[in-house]
């Protein structure tokens, strides 16, 4: 119990740039203690997409759900939050020389690309987890799930740059999951 | 009615009524704080969202708990970040409950296989977006720690925490070290 506040309050210390950052260091941390599977992390990211509040407040709370009930949720969420609320705690009374300080600056410059590279390991192993849940192989490529998917990715994709609301194209893709699995008898 | 009362209900409702996270919060932040309360005036506004992205952790939460502690001290940070927080913690107990029942059901195991292909969507414009902001300052360097960050999680498996703190040091140094040049020049 105490380990899982400990991580999540190490995921809320050191995500910076919001939701999808994130997922990578959840996935990081969900990873090595075993808490779940790829499949279900990308469920809650949609889950966390379609319900109203901040994502990572979200993912907190599934996850910690999902591993320990309410109790887990509590201190998920209470893990997520601290870091943020005590740095900004500490960070209110000298704001303005905090936000000239070539130090921040620095360091900035360093971790804005880093979420960047992070976000992108994030893209890779959800399109692993989409694409190829039996693992990579050859005979993936000649199965029809495999097309229908990567079909259903680009137009997901550009509905998304069309900026079509999110939780629209949740339900759009939900719907054509139910006809592709029926219709294929996945 | 009592201020720190206020700031609670006032971020509970923004809480129950924003999707898609922090960014999508700010306008309505702006609205409930600058012109519905008048706890704060614009410039703070955008204070926040500078706040927001040099600090870790949720945007949402840098957010209310910026506001709460500029209009009521201490008290009025722990029941705005309460209230933002509280509709989220609510409403997902309740899905993750119900959720866990409805698993086994064929059409909701197809649904969530169509999501994920939506998820996947949704992370490429999170990554473009990011990708963009780092594009404008035209560095090389950047370009070098985008990929190591990304080679290091994505295929090495190193902890993204240390990848994060490292690629952080390494900017520190690196503006260290171009400030010197410049002064000698």
């Amino acid at each position: 119990m105490i380990e899982r506040f400990l991580a999540f309050l190490k995921i809320g210390a050191f995500t910076f740039g919001g939701g999808y950052a994130m997922i990578a260091m959840i996935q990081s941390e969900a990873e090595r203690h075993g808490w779940l599977t790829q499949e279900e992390l990308v469920d809650f990211v949609a889950l966390s997409e379609s319900t109203p509040g901040p994502l990572a407040v979200n993912m907190a709370t599934f996850v910690g759900m999902r591993t320990e009930g309410v109790f887990g949720a509590i201190i998920a969420t209470l893990g997520i939050v601290l870091p943020s609320f005590i740095i900004i705690l500490i960070i209110a009374n000298f704001f303005e020389k905090y936000k000239k300080s070539k130090a921040v600056g620095g360091i900035m410059s360093g971790l804005k690309p880093a979420v960047v590279g992070m976000i992108g390991a994030a893209f890779i192993s959800v399109a692993r987890t989409v694409f190829f849940p039996s693992g990579i192989s050859l005979s993936a490529f000649s199965s029809a799930s495999f097309w229908i998917f990567l079909g259903l990715f680009a137009v997901t994709a550009v509905l998304v740059f069309k900026k079509v609301h999110p939780i629209k194209i949740i339900l759009l893709s939900a719907v054509i999951g139910v006809v592709a699995g029926y219709g294929l008898g996945l | 009615m009592n201020k720190n009362l206020d700031l609670f209900l006032t971020f509970m409702k923004i809480g129950a009524f924003t999707f898609g996270g922090g960014y999508a919060m700010i306008p309505l932040i702006q609205k409930e704080v600058c012109e519905n309360k008048k706890w704060l005036n614009e410039k703070d506004i955008s204070d926040i969202v500078a706040i927001s992205e040099s600090t870790p952790g949720p945007i949402a939460i840098n957010a209310a708990t910026f506001v709460g502690y500029k209009t009521s001290g201490f008290l009025g940070a722990c029941m705005a970040t309460l209230g933002v927080v509280l509709p989220s913690f609510l409403i997902i107990s309740i899905i993750s409950l119900i959720l866990t029942q409805f698993q086994s059901i064929k059409a909701v195991r197809y649904a969530f296989m169509g999501i994920r292909a939506a998820v996947l969507a949704l992370i490429l414009k999170a990554l473009w977006m990011m990708f963009k902001q780092v594009k404008k300052k035209k560095k090389p360097f950047s370009y070098v720690i985008m990929g190591l960050s990304l080679v290091l999680t994505a295929f090495l498996k190193i902890d993204a925490v240390f990848v994060i703190i490292s690629c952080g040091l390494f900017g520190l140094l690196w503006s260290l070290l171009n400030r010197k040049e410049q002064s000698n020049d």
